[in-house]
């Protein structure tokens, strides 16, 4: 995968295939990207596992926090990192260390780190680095053209509402 | 579509517009109205908080006023957009995001004479000082910095005069210096010059020239190019430093390269409120649809009228780029090959007078105080425009006693030239 410029589809298949995201680096400061970014990925559905040692054993946003990926008890779709580009590296080895794998490692806008993503790529995983999965959302349903982003998308098919409400749209754009 | 990016003239039509999610309608809705209902109370909070995207109240956005933003953002390959009420409301809310009371901006002198009095008296009120330059010679720029420059601001072809800015060099003193560097684009639009591929960090517009086209609108638009680093750069607290009006959240960080975008909506635009109106966004919005077409008509129209009037026996000179001897005519086969705008002076031998009587005679030439028209427009700018500058500072800006100022609009190039020519007999 070219790590600079992922296709439309590529994006937009990882997010319509994954259902539970652990996203590691959880704050519980409503100001926080890591903060909005999961509060936006529950209303649209996603299972989000806040992972935050500092705050495990409680609950952010009506979900319980998890010290680290190890202790979820359950199979995890996608992790999420939250974290410098530093950290990543240990935070994959993780990840890769879980049974069964994730099928997709995601780190959010300004994290990257290539030995990173080619470990978990030879692992069979696919790999996003340096995007933020809310705004990648926003852009391929069109949400974000509300507020004057620059989409990169152009369409005569219109937008699919999403049946939750009429200011959210759903991925799967025509 | 692949992802591949569309050509200029596919943006121009489809950037921004899908067919309308709710009722499919295929132009541009004029969403005419002042609020949006919100889904449920959950919802609003998160619009409040910033944390989703959505509609809540025109004055901070609107669908018809986003569907210009990104179309907008599309042409000029930046990163996000803001409409708002008018290109003097853009450059006011970009420097409100820039800069606090004390600082310094640095701007050509070469500028539009309606944004030399904001930036040398209204911005005065704020504690904002300007610093001239002189768009002829970089280094004036790089001269002028001080610790408290927090932006350089010039524009891509100035008003009135035909000016071509030597944009790459400026923005190589802007970047050297980590300022950010702001282009007026009005006279130039994204099909002639495009900024942010000679450096520009932010551009801003006045739509109520070439975008919207028709002289029928007020507008302007800010262009984030999302190049310069706001975040954690303390010099900028708008965008580096927790705003306690949304909880503490740091705006540069949280929207990463269209924060500046968003810093100026959800700052500026929410407690300055100089919104869009629905309609005149769509009106800019049809506008900019053929923009394409016209800007080279107008390209085109104007070249021929220069090349007339510089062999006209009353015209002492004439200030047009796109004339191979004129002195910024490699500045123009750099930087616009395509044309040199639609705007540009020229000299009468018989001064101030025969300049006021031109105006009296012309016919399809209209006088009035606008550019960027359909129709052609003409104007005497040291009656009007610039007449609240000193004599020097006319002078300086292009806009001396004999000088008359044209807008080139696309009609047929010969009844232009008549018009011309019979008003100049009779002058």
């Amino acid at each position: 995968m070219n790590h600079d410029n992922y296709p439309n589809d590529y994006i937009r298949g990882i997010l319509n295939s994954v259902k539970t995201i652990a996203l590691v680096g959880a704050s519980q400061n409503p100001a926080r990207p890591s903060w909005i970014v999961t509060k936006y990925l529950l209303e649209r559905g996603y299972d989000v596992i806040p992972i935050n040692p500092g705050l495990a054993g409680g609950e952010l946003l009506g979900k319980k926090v998890y010290a680290s990926l190890k202790d979820v008890p359950f199979p995890i779709d996608m992790v999420e990192i939250f974290r410098n580009s530093e950290a990543a590296g240990p935070i994959t080895d993780e990840a890769l260390a879980l049974d069964p794998l994730p099928k997709v490692l995601w780190m959010q806008l300004s994290v990257r780190n290539d030995a990173a993503a080619a470990k978990a790529e030879a692992k069979g995983l696919k790999v996003v680095m340096d995007r933020c999965p809310k705004i990648e959302f926003g852009r391929l349903s069109g949400e974000i053209s509300w507020q004057g982003v620059n989409s990169r998308m152009i369409s005569s098919k219109k937008p699919v509402l999403s049946g939750k409400g009429f200011q959210k749209l759903s991925l799967n754009r025509p | 579509m692949t992802d591949r990016l569309p050509g200029f003239n596919t943006l121009a039509i489809h950037a921004g517009a899908a067919p309308d999610a709710a009722t499919g309608a295929r132009a541009t809705p004029i969403y005419q109205t002042t609020s949006f209902v919100f889904d449920d109370v959950d919802h609003a909070a998160s619009l409040f908080g910033l944390q989703a995207f959505g509609n809540i109240y025109s004055r901070i956005g609107n669908p018809t006023c986003a569907v210009l933003e990104e179309r907008v953002a599309a042409l000029e390959g930046g990163t996000a957009a803001l409409a708002v009420a008018s290109g003097h409301a853009a450059e006011f809310l970009v420097f409100h995001t820039l800069l606090q009371p004390g600082d310094e901006f640095i701007a050509a002198k070469q500028l539009y004479g309606g944004s030399i009095n904001q930036f040398n008296h209204s911005y005065k009120n704020f504690g904002w000082n300007v610093a001239w330059a002189n768009a002829d010679d970089p280094s004036s720029f790089e001269a002028a910095i001080t610790p408290k420059t927090k932006a350089i601001f010039v524009e891509s072809i100035a008003n009135p005069g035909g000016v071509i800015v030597d944009l790459q060099a400026i923005a190589a003193i802007a970047k050297k210096h980590r300022i950010p560097f702001i282009v007026d684009n009005t006279m130039a639009t994204p099909y002639l010059i495009k900024p942010f591929e000679h450096g520009a960090d932010i551009i801003v517009h006045s739509a109520t020239k070439f975008l919207g086209g028709h002289g029928n609108s007020i507008g302007g638009v800010i262009v984030d190019g999302g190049s310069f680093n706001f975040a954690g750069d303390d010099r900028y607290p708008m965008l580096s430093k927790p705003r306690p009006e949304y909880g503490g959240m740091v705006l540069g960080e949280t929207f990463g390269n269209f924060g500046f975008a968003i810093a100026c909506r959800v700052l500026g635009l929410r407690d300055l409120g100089p919104a869009l109106s629905p309609f005149n966004a769509f009106l800019i919005l049809n506008g900019i649809e053929t923009l394409p077409l016209r800007m080279q008509r107008h390209a085109d129209n104007t070249l021929a009228v220069a090349e007339h009037l510089s062999t006209h026996n009353k015209v002492s000179w004439v200030s047009y780029p796109g004339l191979r001897d004129d002195r910024y005519h490699n500045l123009a086969k750099q930087y616009c090959p395509k044309g040199a705008g639609a705007v540009f002076t020229f000299g009468l031998k018989g001064g101030y007078e025969a300049g006021v009587k031109l105006v009296s005679n012309l016919k399809l030439f209209s006088h009035l105080a606008n550019i960027g028209d359909t129709r052609s427009l003409v104007i005497h700018p040291a009656s009007t425009t610039h007449r609240q500058l000193s004599d020097e500072q006319k002078t300086q800006a292009g806009a001396g006693p004999e000088v008359v100022r044209l807008s080139v609009g696309l009609e047929d190039k010969e009844d232009l030239i008549d018009d011309l020519n019979q008003a100049l007999d009779a002058a």
